[in-house]
């Protein structure tokens, strides 16, 4: 398990070596000269000159993204931002508890409403409440995250006054509709995913096996289904955390939360190059560290993934 | 009773099915059949069926001008018989602007889905069937892709290209092309080895014959069930980017842009947001249903 685990730390690296690559490539499309945008455009020709020197923006691509990743591993040193002229680092890592507070708060949610839900309906098949789930899944799924965020404003803050339309300045009250709003759309994928995976389970031979030497209905659900319906269920929660944090850009945006996302959304409209960069790349490293968890958390639920990891 | 008729009805569809073949209709009939005894789908398909009608014929319907006429006289107007949906602060027509609006929506939702559907289906399709040092090299580069958010992904692009139309397409048929590979590739695996694929080769055929003929036919039914849905998302994904201000650029009439042009009068006027989001959600929803409802009649085992 412990070799499995280090494997796949060390399988990470070329991964982001990978996104790093590919990001840094898009990014280097972009149209216009960093030196213009840095000195403003009644600059000299001569200073802009100095600072593509200095930048090392005059170095061919490959030098440049080789230089690029050298700074970042052993200074930590992500550039200095177009827009406010502070080290990247400085601007960036201020906003992370933000968002991370934000998607893992997002996550848990869709998780705790996804799993228990989704048991249930499939329990219930037919039933009322699971028709009511369904659809109001299948609605919820359609939905886009905007435009939700904008619908709990308008109910719990604008109308009813209960929470703040936005900011961090009430503590963790001001992250309950953030929350909801990147949470419930997941939440109720992560429910039509259990649902469906449960369906299949529970009419599988051992379940009527189970039933039929007396064990009681609840070990045979959670015991025995739930823990076999979980594997894709999980991959499920796993992917929807790199959809949350798009979703959290969203949400950041709407709710004027100072986190990542938002900060994105900024360096794009000012073109800051160093600071996008930055941004995308922290958060698929944390998306590729939340798979490798998923990944070795798979090993806990089923035995035979253990029995292969430890090989 | 309940399961007797339950299973009556079962056997008279097996009999159907059988019947069907016997009397030489095809696959597509028969799954048209089972799609049509589907009421979500039916329902849906209506819905798409208007939207896309109401897209199509937008300029005979109503007056082109209408969508970017400015009337100070009639801001922010509530549903009314004269303004469907009211009006929005220039005074514009927002139903109007909403049929106008689903042109924009409705390409950019199909170009995309296609585009990234024929790329990365493709590169799944040649994955599967070389196998070996191609389908490593292709796959890592996919995983390499997999592990960036969709949404920034799309991000990074259009902060490269600029917003517009074209780049939020470029974007967002980057970004969708790796889900779409591995999903070509696992649907094609499960083909390559098959008999009737074994036969194709035996008999001679050449490998692009061979993808052709007898691959892409019989892998586009799960092809087909997803891009329904995919179409669904990138909607909600473009609209999602042009209500960040990286898409469509005003006065263009788009539905994620609309909305973010409602966000300041929230409070005062919120059907000017409402109703736009409800028909957003409407279509992605018959999007998704239709989509649910072909995977059930392409295979009905399926169907829980």
């Amino acid at each position: 398990m412990v070799k499995y685990t280090v494997k796949r730390l060390l399988l990470l690296i070329p991964i982001l070596l990978g996104v790093a690559f590919i990001i840094f490539t898009i990014m280097d499309f972009t149209p216009g000269d960093p030196a213009i945008r840095i000195l403003g455009p009644e600059s000299s020709v001569e200073a802009r000159e100095q600072l593509r020197v200095e930048l090392g923006l005059n170095q061919p691509f490959l030098i440049r993204f080789f230089e690029y990743i050298k700074d970042i591993v052993l200074n930590l040193d992500f550039g200095e931002s177009y827009r406010t002229g502070n080290p990247v680092f400085e601007d960036v890592f201020a906003r992370v508890p933000v968002s991370l507070t934000l998607a893992f708060s997002g996550m848990v949610l869709a998780t705790v409403m996804g799993l228990p839900l989704g048991v249930y309906s499939a329990v219930k098949q037919y039933s009322k409440s699971d028709s009511f789930l369904r659809v109001a899944s299948t609605v919820l799924v359609a939905m886009p995250t905007f435009w939700l965020a904008m619908l709990l404003i308008l109910v719990f803050a604008l109308y009813l006054g209960w929470l703040p339309s936005g900011g961090v300045t009430a503590g963790w009250m001001s992250y309950i509709l953030p929350t909801i709003t990147v949470g419930v759309p997941y939440g109720s994928k992560i429910l039509r995913m259990t649902r469906s995976t449960m369906l299949e389970e529970i009419r599988q031979d051992y379940v009527r096996t189970a039933r039929a030497k007396g064990v009681p209905e609840k070990v045979v659900i959670y015991k025995h289904s739930l823990q076999n319906a979980l594997l894709p269920v999980i991959t499920t929660i796993g992917t929807s955390f790199g959809a949350i944090m798009g979703g959290s850009v969203i949400a950041e945006s709407v709710f004027n939360m100072p986190g990542l996302g938002q900060l994105i959304v900024l360096s794009i409209e000012a073109k800051d190059t160093p600071c996008v960069l930055a941004c995308v790349l922290l958060l698929a490293f944390f998306f590729a560290v939340v798979m490798l968890l998923v990944d070795l958390f798979y090993a806990f639920v089923d035995p035979r993934i253990k029995a292969k990891y430890s090989k | 009773m309940a399961k007797l008729t339950f299973k009556s009805q079962k056997r008279k569809e097996n009999e159907e099915f059988a019947l069907a073949y016997t009397r030489g209709h095809s696959m597509t009939a028969d799954i048209w059949r089972r799609l049509l005894r589907d009421k979500s789908s039916v329902v849906s398909m209506g819905f798409l069926c208007i939207i896309f009608l109401l897209a199509i014929f937008a300029n005979l319907l109503f007056d082109e001008a209408l969508v970017t006429a400015q009337d100070y006289s009639a801001t922010n107007q509530p549903p009314s018989f004269e303004h469907w949906f009211g009006t929005d602060l220039y005074g514009r027509d927002i139903f109007i602007r909403m049929v106008f609006g689903s042109r924009v929506s409705l390409a950019i939702g199909i170009i995309t889905m296609a585009a990234s559907m024929i790329i990365g289906g493709l590169l799944g399709a040649i994955a599967a069937y070389f196998g070996g040092k191609l389908d490593g090299i292709i796959m890592r580069v996919t995983d390499m892709f997999m592990a960036i958010p969709e949404t920034l992904l799309a991000l990074c692009v259009v902060a490269a290209m600029g917003a517009s139309a074209v780049s939020l397409i470029v974007a967002m048929t980057v970004a969708s092309i790796p889900g779409n590979c591995r999903l070509v590739r696992s649907t094609v695996l499960g083909i390559v080895d098959t008999e009737y694929v074994e036969a194709a080769r035996a008999s001679g055929m050449r490998n692009l014959g061979i993808i052709i003929k007898e691959i892409i036919p019989n892998s586009l039914g799960p092809i087909i069930v997803v891009s329904t849905q995919g179409i669904a998302n990138l909607m909600l994904t473009a609209s999602s980017l042009s209500y960040l201000g990286m898409g469509i650029q005003p006065p263009n009439p788009e539905w994620g842009a609309m909305i973010a042009e409602a966000r300041e009068y929230l409070r005062s006027d919120p059907y000017m947001c409402i109703i736009p989001g409800i028909v957003i959600v409407l279509t992605a929803l018959s999007f998704n249903l239709l989509g649910d409802g072909l995977r059930d009649a392409m295979d009905p085992r399926l169907k829980d």
